[in-house]
């Protein structure tokens, strides 16, 4: 069962479901009774949500791609824009094939813009980090509410390879954002961060699967979600640490606010360790915010919504701190305090 | 100044002020004593507005201003500070950042224009030098991992920053040792002014040592039993509070 196969087949049924157990919180078969038809290539102004980056621009518009469907790095600061567009209540499924090659770096600026109603987006991101390469992949889901999006990237690393990620999300009617690694270990090391800020009804999933298949490998990963209103936040992480993966040193960090009684999130942290010697650590909170430390910050003259907002931003911000480059880091923090702004309660 | 009238307040149902009185006059420094479970920390949240406390009967006023019916941040804009008896760690908010955000809401409160961010600094920069106060220290976020002495003194810093018209002091001296018993003291003292009152809640007789009170009152049973100058904290140092635990 999968989206792919669905929109290829124009079959619903192959949707994945409540019965799938890695997508039994995002259900798409409950949600779509119809698969839409495909549209054409429309054209979009450049930019997007990273506009102020200077960089090379790919889009993927209503699933299809102008000129080569590949991202390949040639230099030692890369910067990429890869821009997935819906302009139509249509299905877009698309494969992007992103290359870091030995020794160079590429920033990886991935933006969803799904604005239209009713808009099926399906990504296939097939990723290489060969040796010694560094990929910074700074994700921002920026979708409408009734979009549905699942993005799927499939990242390879060579030995000594840096891989850093931060997928940021305000939802959409239903999203999922699943990255799956296959880690060499070797020396090279992952970092998997996350937030989702959901208001109104959205959802939005950000699903990960590390998987450590030598000695030596190094994962960190904090995800922090908010979420108001009916939204609903899913996290599902899992590091594997293979027989003989030996030496491997993996965190995973997994913490949400819950604003409203109607909110919800569900989190599924594992830890699936098949060697002896790791050092292997998790956490899961979720909780509200301290309402101890609200009257303190009001004490001090700090207004009741100002106590809140300051609270719930820098709860996030460690995630946005987290972000290597500068400018994708600002950004990042612009898109967070506007999302945390526009919400009642936050 | 303060004056608080006949107060009465429940917390979940139960009352634990039970008629309290109390007038603080500008530029004196008053001393609350009394057993544990007396009220002393419920006197300090009703009078500064925490969710949870209920006040039933009578008044507290600042100046004459009714405080009872401000939220717990106009108090604050008033010039009502607590010094917290476990001060509250802020994950994620450098301490600059708080102190500047409440010190600006203040004064936008006050219809007076925000303190520019050098003007700020230097300020902070002084007034930490005073505390003994790394100044590293106001970049990390405000508390989180920070000793009993370092939260302690950080209000103080707090304090002497907000420049508040009237103080509370919610047994500042727990968890101090004698050298960050003296720097806070001086620190308090430092504050001390004609226009300004201070309520200083304490169990024991040490913090008073240092922080000279004008006069000294015993709380038991959410009521002052008895009033006097500075000997009555020598008398209760000596004696106990058990005959006015029997007198209430």
């Amino acid at each position: 069962m999968s989206l792919a196969t669905a929109i290829k087949l124009g079959d619903p049924t192959q949707l994945p479901s409540r019965r799938d157990e890695d997508w039994r919180w995002t259900d798409l078969r409950g949600l779509i009774r119809q698969i839409p038809p495909s549209a054409e290539w429309a054209e979009v102004g450049e930019g997007g949500p990273f506009a102020a980056i200077e960089a090379e621009e790919f889009v993927v518009s209503n699933g299809h791609i102008e000129g080569w469907n590949a991202v390949v790095s040639e230099g030692p600061a890369d910067i990429a824009r890869l821009r997935v567009v819906a302009t139509e209540a249509s299905s877009n499924p698309a494969t992007v094939f992103v290359t870091v090659r030995a020794g160079t770096s590429l920033l990886l600026l991935e933006t969803y813009e799904a604005l239209a109603d009713g808009a099926l987006t399906n990504v296939a991101l097939e990723v290489e980090v060969q040796a010694g390469g560094r990929l910074e992949r700074v994700v921002l889901a920026a979708d409408g509410p009734d979009s549905v999006t699942v993005s799927t990237a499939k990242v390879a690393l060579g030995e000594g390879a840096i891989f850093a990620q931060t997928v940021l999300t305000s939802g959409a009617r239903r999203q999922r954002l699943e990255t799956q690694v296959a880690h060499p270990g070797a020396f090279a090391s992952v970092r998997m961060d996350g937030a989702y800020l959901l208001a109104d009804k959205r959802h939005a999933d950000i699903t990960t699967v590390v998987t450590h298949q030598g000695v030596d490998g190094t994962t960190e990963q904090l995800v922090k979600g908010v979420v108001n209103d009916q939204a609903r936040g899913v996290f599902q992480g899992r590091i594997v640490v293979a027989h003989g993966a030996d030496r491997t040193d993996a965190r995973m960090g997994h913490h949400a606010l819950i604003l409203s009684d109607k909110a919800e999130v569900d989190a599924k942290p594992e830890l699936l360790i098949n060697a002896d010697d790791v050092a292997c650590a998790h956490g899961n909170t979720v909780g509200a915010l301290d309402e101890e430390a609200i009257f303190y910050a009001r004490q001090r003259g700090i207004p009741e919504a100002e106590a809140r907002a300051m609270l719930t931003l820098a709860f996030v911000e460690e995630v946005i701190d987290r972000i290597g480059h500068d400018g994708a880091r600002e950004i990042a923090r612009a898109w967070a305090h506007r999302q945390l702004g526009a919400s009642d309660g936050l | 100044m303060l004056s608080i009238k006949n107060l009465h307040a429940s917390v979940g149902g139960t009352e634990i002020l039970k008629g309290l009185t109390l007038d603080v006059p500008a530029g004196e420094v008053h001393a609350i004593m009394g057993p544990n479970g007396a009220g002393k920390s419920t006197l300090s949240y009703v009078l500064t507005g925490r969710e949870g406390y209920e006040v039933t009967k009578g008044s507290a006023t600042l100046d004459g201003e009714d405080l009872l019916a401000l939220a717990a941040n106009e108090r604050a804009a008033r010039g009502v500070f607590l010094s917290f008896q476990y001060p509250l760690e802020i994950p994620g908010v450098p301490a600059l950042t708080f102190i500047r955000t409440a010190l600006n809401a203040q004064r936008k409160a006050r219809g007076e224009p925000e303190v520019a961010a050098p003007a700020f600094l230097k300020l902070a920069r002084e007034k930490a030098a005073a505390l003994k106060i790394d100044f590293d220290m106001l970049k990390r976020a405000l508390n989180v991992g920070f000793s009993g002495g370092e939260k302690k003194r950080m209000e103080i810093l707090q304090m002497a920053m907000l420049e508040p018209r009237f103080l509370i002091l919610d047994e500042t001296d727990s968890g101090l040792d004698i050298d960050a018993l003296k720097i806070v003291s001086e620190g308090v003292n430092a504050l001390r002014s004609p226009e300004r009152g201070m309520l200083v809640i304490t169990h024991y007789q040490r913090l008073l040592d240092h922080i000279r009170p004008d006069r000294v009152h015993v709380l038991s049973a959410g009521r002052i039993v008895a009033s006097g100058g500075p000997e009555l904290a020598l008398e209760l140092e000596r004696e106990g509070y058990d005959k006015y635990a029997r007198a209430a």
